[in-house]
């Protein structure tokens, strides 16, 4: 039943991706994006970790894409008809070639997955629950990350404002 | 998904009744809820409202979907067809599927099985408790955060001038007060310690009664309850934030060039918004299906939304439109930092007073 469910989303997100890269139109491609993350989230679903899925939910498919289909829709990018830059094509194509193969180095290299299970399992995530879990991890071990991560997004906001704004 | 093949047929029987009920409720609500808004501005403004078809006119939403059913469907030549097509049916869906979490009354027993009535939830007999998904509020936020490709697409695929206008305002709106409806949640977050709307309604029960609810728990949470129901009326474009359609600038805004069934749908989106929301607040602020024991649970929360619902529509006949500017400033140099001090201030009151 899970692997026939599972089988069915990723053939989605399959589709969906590829649709990402194919589709003439940008606010297609974007709307297969958001399809995507729907999957994604989905497959967080099924790993136990609802919040991951609901934060999926919320901060990507909610926030991020609608700015992006904000953006294509103000600057009224109409269909893409002209002939792409080949050097854009040739490097990007490349950068994904690269990314794939580390993906894949590292997936066939490292031990995790051949140890077995870690300390957080199903059971754990049920007993505690995965909200708690993440809450706890977040705010003791990895608190350094969390507060670089928050300042490097107070920078963000503070340049956004320095740009937009013509007299401070 | 394995667990949920070793469960009673009781649960398979209960769940498909409680989704059907929910949802042919909800419809209703939303097809008199257009009556409602008609009957009650009309006698606001000394208007007697629609009185032809049927006794009082109770038959008028009944009339107006038959006709609207039977309209010509156009789709303009310039449009992006796809889009323009699965448009309404974006906006329609994530206002329905939101009540799938909404607790909507206490547990009922039938023939010695207990149903908790609250869609996506199981009683389990073991523990004695009452499972749900434990991320309610976080689900109705993402499904409330979808509602807005409806909107924008529509404009966008329209290929009209006002559609496209409207689904601009429409997208920028609703991210913006989606910020400080969210925050504005984090209190009572704070409060309950939990996102389990079952966890967050059984948190606001107890001897204390309408002191109970987290609106009258403390001042902070209050002025979360009314900063949240405001965002939220904005997120679902009513009046007096109703920008994305505004009648006198925009022709009809995002579904100018919408007909027949199609414009229906965008009615029927709007509606159902408005009666999840207004069952949202319910069950964060005003106590869920909590009330006195001479009526049972459902019929509290019922009459808690409705009355919810009647507040909306007396907002609507009261307040004229804000202009666009008022309106992103009202979102960011009001709500926004209001919303950010009383999570801080929430958070100390929990810790000086308990």
């Amino acid at each position: 039943m899970e692997t026939l469910f599972f089988t069915i989303v990723a053939a989605v997100a399959v589709l969906s991706s590829i649709l990402v890269i194919t589709c003439k139109n940008p606010i297609n491609s974007a709307l297969s994006l958001v399809m995507t993350f729907f999957c994604l989230a989905t497959f967080y679903v099924m790993l136990d970790a609802p919040f991951m899925a609901a934060i999926q939910v919320i901060v990507y498919a909610g926030a991020i894409m609608v700015l992006i289909v904000f953006v294509i829709m103000l600057l009224n990018i109409r269909s893409e008809t002209g002939k792409r830059s080949n050097h854009a094509v040739a490097i990007s194509s490349i950068v994904a070639f690269f990314v794939l193969f580390e993906t894949c180095y590292f997936l066939f290299r490292s031990t995790a997955a051949k140890e077995g299970m870690g300390p957080i399992t199903s059971s754990v995530v049920e007993s505690v629950g995965h909200t708690e879990l993440i809450g706890k991890a977040m705010y003791s071990q990895f608190l350094l990350p969390f507060e670089i991560t928050s300042l490097l997004l107070l920078v963000a906001i503070i340049g956004a404002v320095v740009l937009s704004k013509k007299k401070i | 998904m394995d667990a949920l093949l070793a469960l009673p047929p009781m649960y398979y029987v209960a769940m498909v009744a409680k989704v059907l009920i929910a949802f042919v409720f909800v419809l209703l609500t939303v097809a008199y809820a257009t009556y409602a808004e008609r009957k009650v501005i009309g006698f606001m403004q000394v208007r007697l409202g629609p009185m032809r078809t049927g006794w009082y006119g109770l038959l008028q939403p009944i009339a107006d979907g038959l006709k609207l059913f039977f309209k010509e469907e156009v789709v303009p030549k310039q449009a992006s067809t796809f889009a323009f097509l699965v448009a309404p049916l974006i906006a329609l869906v994530p206002a329905f599927i939101s009540f799938a979490v909404i607790p909507f009354g206490g547990n009922v027993e039938v023939f010695g099985y207990t149903i908790p009535l609250q869609i996506a939830s199981v009683y389990d007999p073991t523990v004695g408790k009452v499972l749900d998904l434990n991320v309610g509020v976080l689900y109705i936020l993402g499904m409330a955060s979808l509602g807005v490709y409806g909107i924008v697409l529509a404009g966008w695929s329209s290929n009209s001038k006002y559609s496209l206008l409207g689904g601009l305002r429409a997208s920028a709106q609703m991210i913006s007060y989606e910020l400080a409806a969210g925050l504005a949640i984090v209190s009572i977050f704070l409060m309950s310690g939990s996102l389990s709307l079952n966890q967050i309604v059984a948190d606001q029960a107890g001897a204390f009664g309408v002191a109970g609810w987290y609106l009258f728990r403390n001042p902070f949470t209050f002025l979360a309850g009314i900063i949240f129901f405001i965002c939220s009326i904005a997120e679902i474009n009513r009046t007096p934030f109703d920008l994305p359609e505004a009648e006198t600038e925009l022709v009809s805004g995002f579904c100018t060039e919408y007909s027949s069934m199609k414009y229906a749908m965008f009615f029927m989106a709007e509606y159902a918004n408005m009666v999840t929301v207004c069952a949202v607040t319910t069950t964060l602020f005003l106590g869920g299906w909590h009330g006195p024991a001479f009526l049972p649970g459902w019929m509290w929360f019922i009459a808690k939304v409705y009355f919810l619902i009647f507040c909306c529509m007396w907002i609507r006949a009261t307040y004229p439109r804000y202009r666009y500017d008022q309106l992103m400033r009202l979102g960011w140099k009001v709500f926004l930092p209001i919303t950010l001090v009383n999570v801080v201030a929430t958070a100390l009151w929990i810790m000086v007073v308990g």
